[in-house]
């Protein structure tokens, strides 16, 4: 990998905004690539902390969530690993049906699967990978391997 | 996220600034209801300066949607960008909401 960010957040939903923007901050991005960086990736990002505090973690304090950021080339993957027994990915409803249009839940998991590229969960179903191919060049700034 | 609420006629307009997600959207719902409680029925969310909405935002929205219709109320969005209005377009919300792209053509005819 060409640059890598990898942290740990408190299970606190007033956390997502700050690690989101601290994520794609430290992405320099060319024109072309910084419209999918800017909406696609930041909404899938925040859906999958708010998964892994929110259903995984199940809202407990005591938890963590780590958030490992790994960009090499046009291909940038975050993968965000919850503390929880982890579910299975496959058996959600399609939020999209006129049963489910009214329920105020259930969208999360579709919009990540709509705006990235790839998502992969591990077998556990603790942890989510998304996959981003970005159009045109664009690297880690060098300060964030740290 | 920082929302203002004004009226423009018998509409409550609420503009929202910044992310609508699910850190801070309780916020924003219990204003709105609190409104609704006030005998509030016509509402119009102007997302003209909104940088992005997730699941719990979407939620939000449908939730006080579903609400202000059981009240015999309408809430109605405006202005929102290309990259919101694709989100309303993939969860097929589109279908529940009048979207305008003003925040004058939402109040028109309200």
């Amino acid at each position: 990998m060409d640059r890598e960010l990898v942290f740990e957040l408190p299970n606190d939903l007033r956390c997502i905004e700050e690690a989101v923007e601290f994520v794609v901050a430290r992405c320099a991005t060319c024109r072309a690539a910084s419209a999918k960086l800017r909406f696609n990736f930041r909404v899938s990002l925040t859906e999958a902390l708010a998964n892994a505090m929110i259903y995984g973690n199940g809202r407990d304090p005591d938890k963590r969530v780590r958030v490992e950021i790994a960009l090499a080339g046009h291909h940038l993957e975050a993968r965000i690993t919850d503390q929880g027994r982890g579910f299975d990915p496959t058996s959600l409803p399609d939020p999209t049906t006129p049963g489910n249009l009214l329920d105020p839940g259930g969208r999360g998991i579709f919009l990540m699967r709509k705006l990235m590229d790839d998502v992969r969960f591990n077998e556990q179903g603790n942890a989510v990978t998304l996959v981003l191919r970005l159009p045109a060049a664009a690297e880690m700034r060098r300060e964030a391997s740290a | 996220m920082a929302f203002k609420v004004n009226r423009e006629g018998d509409v409550v307009v609420v503009d929202v600034d910044g992310q609508l997600i699910v850190g801070n959207r309780q916020e924003l719902k219990q204003r709105v209801l609190d409104e609704v409680e006030e005998g509030e029925r016509k509402f119009l969310v102007d997302f003209s300066r909104t940088g992005y909405i997730d699941s719990s935002g979407l939620g939000v929205l449908v939730s006080l949607s579903k609400k202000i219709r059981e009240q015999g109320g309408e809430l109605r969005l405006a202005s929102l960008n290309e990259d919101l209005r694709t989100l309303f377009e993939l969860t097929k919300l589109d279908t529940l909401f009048r979207i305008s792209d003003t925040r004058e053509e939402g109040l028109e005819g309200f």
